[in-house]
C-alpha cells in the first residue's frame, strides 16, 4: 500500500524531472535535474527490492559521473549556451520514432506475451527469491563474477582503452 | 523477547528519528564549543570564555547572532540554487546516521528495539552513496553565488572530494573481504566475536586492518574538507571559498553541516574499525539480532546505556583528533592534494586490497580458525605494510617543496590547462 504510492511517487517526480531537464536552456540546471532524476530511479529500486542496484546507481551516477557533468561545465562556464538540440523536421521526427519504439518495449514489458504473468512480475518474484537466499550484493556479484567473467573482463578493458585514449589526446605535444 | 513488529516498529522508528536527530544537533552543539576550546588550548589561550560557564553557553549565542543577522542575497547568484546548496550541505551528513548501530538492542515492553534507524541491507554501500553526493551542496553553492573566489573554492572542492572518494571506498574493500557482509551490525558482532569457537576476547578491526584505517581516515579528513585538506575554504587565498557569499543561518547550515560530517566519519570508523558499540575485555555485551529474529545474549536496559556510552566515548575521542590534526598538520597545496590522491593514495590501497586478500587466502588454506591468531597474522603483515607506507609517505620522498620539485607551483584546478 505504502510501497505502492511511494514507488508511484518516485515515478512522477522521475518523468517530471526528466521534462524539466530536457527543457532547461541552462546546463547547470539540467544537470542538476538529472541527479534528481537519478535520484528518483534510485528510490524505485528501492521500492523493486533491488537495494544493490540502488546504491551503485547513486554512487556511480549521481555521485561520480554527475559531478564531473558539473565540475566541466562549471570550469568551462558554458553558461550561456542556448542552442536548441533539435533542428528542423527530421531531427524531430527521428527522436519521436524513437521514443515510440521505447514506449513498445516499455509496453510489453507491462502487458505480457506468450507467458500470462507480466515480464516484470516474473522477474521481481524470482529476484525477490534470490535475494533471499543470497543477500542482495550476491544476486548481482554472483553471475558477474561466474557466469560474465568474460564480459566483466572485456568491459573494464574498454574503459581502460578509452581512459588511455583521453589522456593520450589531452597531452600537450613535447616538441 | 522478539524484535519488535508491526505498528509498535513505526512507532519506534519514528521515535529513533527524532531522538538521534536531536541528539546529532546536540553534538554537532558539542563539537563546535569542544574545537574552540581544544584550539584555544592548544595555541595556549582561554577560548570562549565570556559567554556562561567557561563559555559553555556561547553557541547558543552564536546560534541566536545567527538566526536574528541580516540574509544577504548577492546580486549575481542564481536563486534557487543558491537556497538549495545549504540544504545540500546538511542534508547528507546527517542521513548518514540512519544506519550507525549506536548501542545494544533495547528491550521493551512491547518487544526489542535495535538502535539503528534503519539496517539496510546495502549498508556501507548506502554510506559511500550518501557520502558520494555531499559534493553537492560545495559544488552549488560555490556556482550558485556568481563569485570568482566561491566558484574556485566550489571547484576545489568538488575535484578534492571526487579523487578520495575513490580512496575512501576501496579503503572498506579489505573489510567486507574479512567480514563477508556489508551491514554495519553485523561488522560491529563480528568485532566482538572474532572467533570459531565461544568468544572469550573482541578482535576490533583496527588491528587487523590497520592500513586500512589509516587509509579510511586520511580519505575522511578529504571528505569533510577538514586541515590539512581544506583547500576548499583556504582563507588566505579564497576568502572562504564555497560559502564566501553566505551568511546568517544559511553559513550556520554550511558550519552545521561539516560538524556533522565530522562527527558522522567519527562515528563511522568506531563502527568499522574500533567495535561500534562494544565495550573491551566485557563478553556480556555481545548482543546480536540475527535476520530471521532470533536474539543471541541478554540485552538490558542497562546494557544499552553501557555500550551508547562506550560509542559516545570512541566518537568523541576520534572528534578530539580530528582538532588535534587541525592545529598540528599544515595545509597542503592543490597539486600536493592531487598528487596524494591519485597518485599515491589510490595505488597504495589497491595493492593493500591484494595483499589482504592474498593473505587471507593463505591464512584459510593453511587452515588457522578465525580467532586470535588469523587476526595476529593480518596484523603482523599490517605493521610491515604500515612501515613501508610511512616511509614512502615521509616528507621528502612523495611531498616535495616547491623549490625542489620539477613541477611550477601553481597547479590550481582553475589554471589546469594553462601553465
Amino acid at each position: 500500500m505504502i510501497q505502492d504510492f511511494l514507488f508511484q511517487a518516485f515515478a512522477a517526480s522521475a518523468i517530471l524531472g526528466a521534462v524539466i531537464m530536457v527543457t532547461r536552456r541552462n546546463p547547470v540546471s539540467a544537470v542538476i535535474f538529472l541527479v534528481g532524476v537519478f535520484f528518483a530511479t534510485s528510490g524505485m529500486f528501492l521500492m523493486l527490492d533491488a537495494h544493490f542496484i540502488a546504491a551503485i546507481n547513486v554512487i556511480l551516477y549521481g555521485g561520480a559521473i554527475m559531478v564531473l557533468f558539473l565540475f566541466v561545465l562549471m570550469l568551462l562556464n558554458l553558461g550561456h549556451a542556448d542552442w536548441r538540440d533539435l533542428r528542423g523536421p527530421v531531427g524531430g521526427l527521428i527522436g519521436g520514432s524513437i521514443s515510440i519504439a521505447f514506449l513498445g518495449v516499455l509496453t510489453r514489458l507491462f502487458v505480457g506475451g506468450t507467458d500470462s504473468r507480466p515480464v516484470v512480475e516474473i522477474a521481481g518474484s524470482a529476484l525477490r527469491e534470490a535475494a533471499a537466499e543470497q543477500g542482495v550484493v550476491g544476486v548481482v556479484a554472483r553471475p558477474l563474477f561466474t557466469e560474465y567473467t568474460i564480459v566483466l573482463e572485456v568491459t573494464g578493458v574498454l574503459l581502460l582503452v578509452s581512459i588511455v585514449g583521453t589522456i593520450l589526446l589531452a597531452r600537450r605535444e613535447r616538441t | 523477547m522478539n524484535p519488535v513488529t508491526g505498528g509498535a516498529f513505526v512507532l519506534a522508528t519514528v521515535g529513533k528519528v527524532i531522538l538521534f536527530f536531536s541528539v546529532l544537533m546536540l553534538a554537532v552543539m558539542l563539537a563546535t564549543i569542544f574545537e574552540r576550546k581544544v584550539c584555544g588550548f592548544m595555541q595556549d589561550r582561554s577560548g570562549p570564555n565570556r559567554v556562561g560557564p567557561w563559555g559553555l553557553l556561547q553557541v547558543i549565542a552564536d546560534g541566536l547572532k545567527n538566526l536574528l543577522k541580516e540574509e544577504t542575497m548577492p546580486a549575481q547568484a542564481v536563486r534557487p540554487f543558491f537556497l538549495l546548496a545549504p540544504v545540500l550541505g546538511i542534508l547528507p551528513a546527517t542521513i548518514l546516521f540512519a544506519v550507525i548501530p549506536f548501542a545494544s538492542p533495547l528491550p521493551t515492553q512491547w518487544g526489542l528495539v535495535e538502535m539503528i534507524v534503519a539496517d539496510v541491507p546495502i549498508g556501507f554501500l548506502y554510506v559511500l552513496a550518501i557520502g558520494s553526493i555531499g559534493v553537492y551542496g560545495v559544488a552549488m553553492g560555490g556556482w550558485a553565488s556568481g563569485s570568482k573566489y566561491s566558484l574556485l573554492g566550489g571547484l576545489r572542492g568538488s575535484a578534492q572530494m571526487v579523487s578520495y572518494e575513490v580512496a575512501l571506498a576501496l579503503s572498506l574493500v579489505p573489510l567486507i573481504l574479512l567480514t563477508g557482509d556489508v551491514r554495519a551490525p553485523e561488522i560491529v558482532s563480528m568485532q566482538q566475536t572474532f572467533t570459531a569457537g565461544p568468544a572469550t576476547y573482541a578482535t576490533w578491526f583496527m588491528f587487523p586492518l590497520l592500513v586500512g584505517l589509516f587509509f579510511f581516515f586520511v580519505s575522511g579528513l578529504a571528505e569533510t574538507n577538514r586541515l590539512p585538506f581544506d583547500l576548499p575554504e583556504a582563507e588566505a587565498e579564497l576568502i572562504t571559498g564555497y560559502h564566501t557569499e553566505y551568511s546568517a543561518m544559511k553559513f550556520s547550515m554550511f558550519m552545521i553541516g561539516e560538524f556533522a560530517h565530522v562527527i558522522t566519519v567519527a562515528a563511522l570508523v568506531t563502527v568499522f574499525f574500533l567495535g561500534g558499540w562494544d565495550i573491551p575485555f566485557w563478553q556480556g555485551d555481545n548482543i546480536r539480532v540475527l535476520s530471521d529474529g532470533t536474539v543471541i545474549g541478554e540485552p538490558t536496559w542497562w546494557k544499552t546505556l553501557l555500550t551508547l556510552g562506550a560509542f559516545g566515548v570512541k566518537t568523541s575521542l576520534l572528534v578530539l583528533v580530528f582538532v588535534w590534526i587541525r592545529w598540528t598538520l599544515p595545509r597542503f597545496r592543490y597539486d600536493q592534494l592531487m598528487d596524494l590522491g591519485w597518485k599515491f593514495m589510490l595505488e597504495a590501497v589497491t595493492v593493500y586490497i591484494l595483499v589482504i586478500a592474498f593473505v587471507i587466502l593463505g591464512i584459510e588454506a593453511v587452515g588457522i580458525p578465525a580467532g586470535g591468531w588469523y587476526a595476529f597474522v593480518l596484523f603482523l603483515v599490517n605493521l610491515a605494510l604500515a612501515g613501508v607506507l610511512f616511509f614512502a609517505m615521509d616528507r621528502g620522498t612523495l611531498i616535495r617543496g616547491g623549490a625542489k620539485g620539477a613541477k611550477p607551483a601553481g597547479g590550481d584546478a582553475g589554471e589546469g590547462q594553462g601553465g
